[in-house]
């Protein structure tokens, strides 16, 4: 009987994308979901089991942190998915939606982390995941600090970890090392053989608070500076700063507050990119939006996210 | 006083052997490290400090580089 042949998939399944067509007749990637790129070794060795029984010889790391699963028969989409426990292990999103959010490995085990991008990155997954924009992708990446490995500012809303320094005379020992660290030249040692910090050139890494001997370098903020409007691909742009010292409890409601422009803005525009938008309407317009919820953090002025000349596409 | 020389050896190897040559420092004893200027004397300090030692001071010689006053301290 042909019914018997006839396929039969849950099409909910798909729903969240994830599913990429290859190039092989019936073959698929499955792009499961990986926010912040931090999975548990037993999570691991389950996806290893689901490759290896129903992939290709190999799985491959996404730029963007995620497994995929290569050469997936499109029959066997089920039985994968009820494989991989579908509660431990949803398939990522494409198409015009929030994305996985990129993270770098954080504060917990990193010297260099000033704040939990793992937190914010799974904060941020769990809730807007997969959110429909209603124009084009929208990527988010969360650096723990100004070494910005994740490359925050090619995203449309990147997040990098930041604090704001301040000095107790008393115990600095003027042994020089917070000046030595600091790259920016932030602070330099003063007649007396006391740091001075002028706060224009810092770059809010925290070098001196992670070096000083005594504490006498300490925290008086700390938060994420926002870049928004980045992007890469055939026209990339990179993101300008919208916030800084945003507390790390604000990060979702924040995207929340420039999903709800955007939506607005590119409305009739097309499939457009939010930095793209951002060029259209000018950056005052989203900068008067955030202020209004959050006004300790948005910044005076900005400008548009910034072109760059790849010198193809003229 | 005893003089930890790393100068001419690299991050991270140059922490690796100030924590191999900690070892034998008894709790509470003042020693000397040279370090290179440049990458050396901004990472080996602070990895240092995260072992737990206390820090005591930090002085350019003439001669491009480094010396940390450090305590050794160990829970």
């Amino acid at each position: 009987m042909s019914d018997a042949k006839q396929t039969k998939l849950d099409l909910n399944n798909l729903k969240a994308g994830g599913f990429i067509k290859e190039r092989g007749k019936d073959l698929f990637t499955v792009r499961l979901r990986v926010p912040g790129g931090r999975m548990s070794v037993p999570r691991l060795k389950k996806i290893a089991e689901v490759a290896e029984k129903f992939g290709g010889e190999f799985v491959h790391l996404s730029v963007r942190q995620s497994i995929e699963l290569i050469n997936i028969n499109y029959k066997n989409f089920d039985a994968v998915v009820e494989a991989l426990g579908e509660k431990q292990q949803k398939v990522a999103s494409c198409g015009a939606r929030v994305r996985v959010p990129v993270a770098c490995g954080g504060c917990e085990y990193n010297p260099n982390g000033l704040v939990d991008t793992q937190k914010s990155a799974l904060e941020v997954d769990e809730k807007l995941f997969g959110t429909p924009t209603g124009h084009h992708k929208f990527k988010v990446a969360f650096a723990g600090c100004p070494f910005d490995c994740p490359k925050s500012a090619t995203n449309d809303i990147g997040f990098q970890g930041a604090i704001y320094p301040e000095l107790d005379k008393d115990a600095c020992i003027s042994c020089g090392l917070c000046a030595k660290n600091c790259v920016p030249t932030a602070i330099v040692m003063g007649e007396d053989n006391k740091p001075l910090f002028s706060d224009d050139p810092c770059i809010w890494c925290g070098d001196c608070v992670k070096v000083c001997p005594t504490g006498a370098w300490s925290a008086r903020k700390k938060g994420y500076t926002v870049r928004i409007g980045g992007k890469w691909g055939r026209n990339p742009l990179v993101g300008t700063l919208f916030a800084t010292f945003l507390p790390e409890e604000r990060v979702a409601d924040f995207i929340a507050a420039v999903l709800e422009w955007y939506k607005h803005k590119a409305e009739g525009l097309g499939r457009i990119r939010l930095g793209d938008t951002i060029i259209k309407e000018g950056p005052q317009s989203l900068l008067d939006h955030l202020r209004t919820q959050f006004p300790d953090s948005t910044v005076a002025e900005t400008i548009a996210p910034q072109v760059i000349a790849t010198q193809i596409g003229k | 006083m005893q003089v930890i020389d790393l100068r001419g050896v690299s991050c991270p190897t140059n922490f690796v052997k100030a924590k191999l040559a900690l070892e034998d420092v008894d709790n509470g004893t003042t020693v000397r490290i040279l370090l290179d200027d440049g990458e050396p004397v901004k990472n080996v300090p602070r990895s240092l400090k995260a072992d737990g030692h206390k820090l005591l001071a930090l002085k350019q010689t003439d001669e491009e580089h480094y010396i940390l006053e450090l305590e050794k301290r160990e829970e």
